[in-house]
């Protein structure tokens, strides 16, 4: 038997963040015990070093382990958004968890298991380590939602995302197999490679989509997402909603493009409809919703829509203005859980609408910062939405699909309505109760900056990312 | 020169911002800005003027502003004879006007916002006299607009001034929707929008063309420079501060039009069509809005229809190809009449807010500098020899009659006598009539401040020399028409003879008589105050209404247009649209409460759902 060479390049960020999550692991064991404030910047101090070394191997191209992991260019540019989601969390938890003093060196060990696996993710070649991945970052969040042991609701949450995330993992594991039984390999590029079609294969792939699409909280999958994403921790929902659906989007972006390209079946139809179907239902809800945290949940999903519509354009364009929306929606959907993180109380409360009434007197910046990012998630310009939405879209127009971005615009305008009304409670209303207080801290304030500097360059100057994310995707086409 | 050229728009903005910015902290002092900035631009004028006269011309681009397809366009500047002409003009009168207001706006509560204005006034005409291609023309064309309308608005509280401002912006409207559709037209045909090239290849339009873009120019410059019958905006713009009606509603903005239409000679006369209307429609302005002014009461309204009528001389000179004596009529025209206004404010101030010829009379010794200079303005505005406004008139009529106009030169003619009556008509009830204020007022006339009375002292010097130093003929035109010459080919073989001295001979009666009508029924008897202006016939009423043009536009416009927007917003915004979409937005919200009940909850509906989700999913794959 001869093993595999080892290339530890091609690990190489995955492999950052795991060492620091294990260094995390054995630190939180020596004293000081009762202080934890170094692992979240040792943490941090990881994941920085991992996002350098995206940068740093820019431009790699290398298949290892049998065709196992691939760090190509695409590879880099989700690890580059995985990392900076993680970075948020990090910087969101640390005085969020002191305030309720649940510091612990598992948490961040944790996130950063978490994180390890969306890595992965991004730079899986076989659907076996998509699955396993998939896992990795799966079973860590299902511990992290439910870390708020004695709320009744964070348990709820982790229960309800453990149980319908089996549930959603064992379809992803019957595809594969079924896959393999119409093809003999579990391989992307050897999946794509074999011809002819077959109802086996077809229904794998179905089935494969079944556990993307609960990833990703595409409808009719995503009915977890609102229960989690107000039951557990908001930081944990932070990554829950930016990192976990960059790390699955990126895995079904590469199975779609390299297993599935068009030869054996034909799946643009199929996710018009989810396209459609998520777009509307998120939008719908979100209008009924008086929870922020719910909100910002329906929110996300019809966010997935939007880039549902990019995946349906298909082609360089479609794919580079979903990587480019990740790239946004990354930095936008942190950073307005972000605000809502630092204005909750400790008992998770004040988090609904009604307590957003005249924020603006209390808490001007944090008003005007979330400001910002609702109007981004609206995409109004110069901020990154408008951009991420005008090349989703118009990559949509540009395949044909009008009608598909004629509804993604209707979208948006009811999209407006609910988060326009967010910005009327808080700078156009008189405040009902006390101002909730002042919420001072250093590391939550530094991530709603570094995500509004994202959204602004993202919409100031978008031409060198989304020309990054075209270069990106274009070597997966071919 | 590039740096120079530049200063002259550039100080005059620094100067706005600055007091804009730190207005509320430099509250009295503001002037020192304003005033210093216009100087600054004033002193670069008489600079870029003297090289200009040294026979350099400057063509410059400030950066490359619209590039979209073929239509590339940059902002860009040019100087040559004409501009150095409006260049010194605007800033030049501009900054006397600028030191005057430091007198008579002293104490108003919105003094840096005025100074800002006005700078900022000047900033856009500077760019407008300026700009190089036709759309830096519309930009600052619309910003010398928007800058009138906040100073018609100036003191907004008072309904009538912000009813002013409105109309003057709404009247324009109509005429600069013209000017656009032009200017797109022009590119259509021409695929340029600069000034040399478009010039250059104006034969290569239809002559139809050529005169379906002139004539649509013309109809910005109708709005601008308030001709018929786009004027009706001008004599309600009187209700802004007086510096600001003697700035921009008779010395520089309201001239633009001439300026444009003078500019596009070339465009014009390949139509010849355009230039006959543009003649015309300057010839009937004049003699409309001259008899209107006969009998207004009113001493700015009276110098307001004065100004549409002067205005319609240059238009009718323009019209006739005589450029260059309509650019000298422009000149003349900014010295004595912004003098003219600037008296009147002066006698306006003294009287602490009078405006009522009625209620003025036996102002001359209690007020000599202002009495002196505003015989000189209305001596130069009726064309008394000697005066400047006499060179600049007779050249007009007689470039109109050389030019084989005889009923235009008539209808000029007839102009120039009424021009003459009531100017002096405005003299005498001011200044030499029998006293017919109250005791009160009568008791507080007092001489303005000697900065408001030194720009009266220099504009009417002006007034007084201008015409002698550049306006006589002598071999090939006036000096004033050398140094046009290269903008305005010089007409060869002109004047001169037998008809040129009968034509000066009769100017000279007509102003003699309008002078003696205006002495005869003010000057040799006592004049009632209620019997002037009092409509004693029919043909009265219709003048002192100024023909009713405004009522038919209330009536023809107004009125229909008000009842299809009320019909629009009640019934089909209101009822329909409205209903339409809070329809929709109802159904959009009593759905989500329908679909939020979907959310139960419960872990094995959710899993059901995925179930069926599965279902559908297969199936629709398998299906295709």
């Amino acid at each position: 038997m001869q093993f595999p060479a080892v290339s530890v390049r091609a690990l190489l960020p995955a492999l950052i963040v795991l060492g620091t999550a294990g260094l995390v692991l054995v630190l939180d064991l020596l004293p000081p015990r009762a202080r934890k404030g170094h692992l979240p910047v040792l943490s941090l101090a990881g994941i920085v070093l991992a996002l350098l070394s995206t940068t740093w191997l820019w431009g790699e191209e290398t298949r290892a382990f049998h065709g196992m992991i691939v760090l190509d260019g695409y590879a880099l540019f989700l690890q580059l958004v995985i990392c900076y989601a993680a970075g948020l969390v990090v910087l969101l938890s640390i005085d969020y968890l002191h305030e309720r003093g649940l510091e612990s060196g598992e948490y961040y060990a944790l996130v950063l298991f978490a994180t390890v696996g969306m890595l992965l993710m991004a730079a899986a070649g076989d659907l076996i380590v998509v699955f396993l991945s998939l896992e990795l970052m799966s079973l860590s969040l299902y511990v992290l939602a439910g870390y708020f042991r004695a709320r009744l609701a964070s348990g709820e949450a982790a229960m309800k995302y453990f149980l319908l995330g089996a549930f959603a993992s064992a379809f992803f594991l019957y595809g594969i197999a079924l896959v393999y039984g119409a093809t003999g390999t579990t391989n992307l590029d050897r999946i794509g490679a074999s011809t002819g079609r077959d109802s086996l294969l077809t229904i794998g792939f179905a089935l494969l989509l079944v556990g993307f699409g609960f990833k990703i909280s595409s409808v009719p999958f995503h009915m977890w997402a609102p229960d989690v994403y107000v039951g557990a921790p908001t930081s944990v929902t932070v990554l829950v909603a930016t990192g976990s659906k960059t790390a699955a989007f990126a895995a079904l972006i590469r199975v779609l493009v390299s297993a599935f390209r068009g030869g054996q079946l034909d799946s643009t139809a199929l996710l018009w409809v989810l396209a459609v179907a998520t777009m509307t239902v998120g939008n719908v809800v979100a209008i009924a919703q008086s929870n922020l945290k719910r909100m910002l949940a329906y929110s996300s999903v019809a966010h997935v829509g939007y880039m549902l519509v990019g995946l349906t354009a298909g082609g360089a364009l479609g794919a580079g203005a979903v990587l480019f929306y990740l790239l946004v929606y990354t930095f936008t959907t942190a950073g307005a859980f972000g605000v809502v993180l630092l204005l909750e109380r400790a008992a998770g409360e004040g988090v609904s609408l009604a307590d957003y009434a005249g924020l603006a007197r209390g808490h001007g910046v944090l008003a005007l910062v979330l400001s910002l990012f609702l109007l981004s998630l609206i995409g109004i310009p110069p901020l990154g939405g408008f951009v991420g939405k005008f090349y989703l879209f118009g990559a949509a127009v540009r395949s044909g699909y009008v009608g598909l971005a004629v509804i993604g615009v209707l979208n948006s305008a009811v999209a407006s309505y609910y988060y326009l009304r967010l910005i009327v409670y808080m700078y156009m209303r008189e405040p009902e109760a006390a101002p909730p207080p002042s919420a001072t801290s250093f590391a939550g304030g530094l991530a709603l900056a570094v995500a509004l500097a994202g959204v602004i360059v993202l919409g100031v100057m978008p031409a060198p990312f989304i020309d990054l994310a075209q270069a990106a995707v274009t070597p997966l086409l071919r | 020169m590039s740096t120079t050229v530049w200063l002259i728009p550039a100080c005059p903005l620094l100067g706005a911002l600055v007091n804009m910015v730190f207005g509320g902290a430099l509250g009295r002092r503001a002037h020192w800005v304003g005033v210093l900035a216009v100087a600054a631009a004033f002193v670069s004028a008489d600079a870029v003027f003297a090289r200009v006269l040294d026979g350099q011309v400057y063509a410059g681009e400030l950066f490359p502003w619209i590039v979209a397809g073929s239509f590339k366009t940059a902002v860009s500047v040019q100087v040559d004879s004409l501009t150095a002409v409006m260049l010194l003009v605007v800033t030049g009168v501009g900054f006397l006007i600028h030191v005057y207001s430091v007198g008579y706006m002293d104490g108003d509560p919105g003094y840096a916002r005025f100074f800002a204005y006005l700078n900022l006034f000047v900033f856009s005409m500077t760019m407008l006299v300026l700009a190089g291609n036709f759309l830096v023309l519309y930009v600052f064309w619309e910003a010398v607009g928007l800058c009138s309308y906040l100073l018609i608005g100036f003191w907004y509280e008072r309904p009538a001034a912000a009813a002013a401002g409105k109309k003057a912006f709404i009247v324009n409207r109509v005429g600069d929707f013209g000017f656009g559709l032009g200017v797109m037209w022009l590119w259509t045909a021409l695929g340029t929008l600069d000034y040399s090239a478009v010039f250059n290849s104006v034969d290569r339009l239809a002559p139809a063309t050529a005169t379906g873009i002139a004539l649509l120019l013309f109809m910005g410059a109708c709005g601008k420079s308030a001709q018929l019958p786009l004027h009706v905006w001008l004599p309600d713009a009187m209700e802004g501060p007086t510096p600001v009606s003697a700035l921009i509603h008779a010395a520089t903005m309201v001239t633009a039009g001439v300026y444009m239409v003078a500019r596009s000679h070339a465009l014009f006369e390949r139509s010849g069509v355009a230039l006959e209307v543009v003649a015309w429609i300057g010839g009937l302005t004049a003699i409309f809005a001259a008899t209107t002014a006969v009998i207004q009461t009113d001493i700015k309204r009276v110098l307001a229809y004065s100004t549409v009528s002067q205005l319609g001389y240059m238009f009718a000179a323009v019209g006739v190809g005589a450029y260059a004596a309509a650019v000298f009529h422009l000149v003349t025209h900014a010295f004595f009449k912004s003098l003219l206004f600037l008296g009147a404010g002066s006698v306006i101030h003294a009287l602490g807010g009078e405006q009522d010829l009625r209620r003025m009379g036996g102002l001359a010794p209690r007020m000599v500098p202002t009495a002196v200079t505003m015989t000189v303005g209305a001596a130069g505005l009726a064309g008394v020899p000697g005066l400047a406004g006499f060179f600049s008139k007779d050249a007009i009529l007689a470039a109109t009659y050389a030019g084989g106009h005889p009923g235009l030169w008539s209808v000029l003619v007839l102009g120039a006598f009424l021009t003459s009556f009531y100017a002096f008509r405005l003299l005498f009830l001011a200044f030499f009539c029998m006293p017919r204020m109250a005791k009160e007022t009568a008791h507080h006339v007092h001489e303005s401040p000697a900065v408001m009375t030194v720009p009266l002292g220099a504009l009417a010097t002006l007034t007084a020399l201008a015409g002698f130093a550049v306006g006589i003929p002598s071999g090939a035109g006036t000096p004033f028409e050398r140094f046009l010459a290269s903008v305005f080919p010089l007409h060869e073989g002109e004047g001169g003879g037998f008809t040129a001295y009968a034509l000066l001979l009769l100017s000279v009666i007509v102003v003699a008589a309008g002078f003696l009508l205006a002495w005869l029924m003010y000057m040799t008897r006592a004049v009632a105050p209620n019997a002037i202006g009092r409509p004693k016939t029919r043909l009265h009423t219709l003048l002192l209404n100024a023909y009713y043009v405004d009522r038919i536009y209330d009536a023809l416009i107004v009125r229909p247009l008000y009842a299809f927007s009320v019909f629009l917003a009640r019934g089909v915004d209101l009822g329909l649209l409205d209903g339409v979409v809070n329809g929709l937005g109802r159904a959009v919200v009593g759905s989500a409460q329908r679909l939020r009940r979907l959310q139960t909850g419960y872990v094995v509906n959710y899993a059901l759902t995925m179930l069926l989700g599965v279902v559908v999913l297969i199936g629709f794959l398998l299906a295709r």
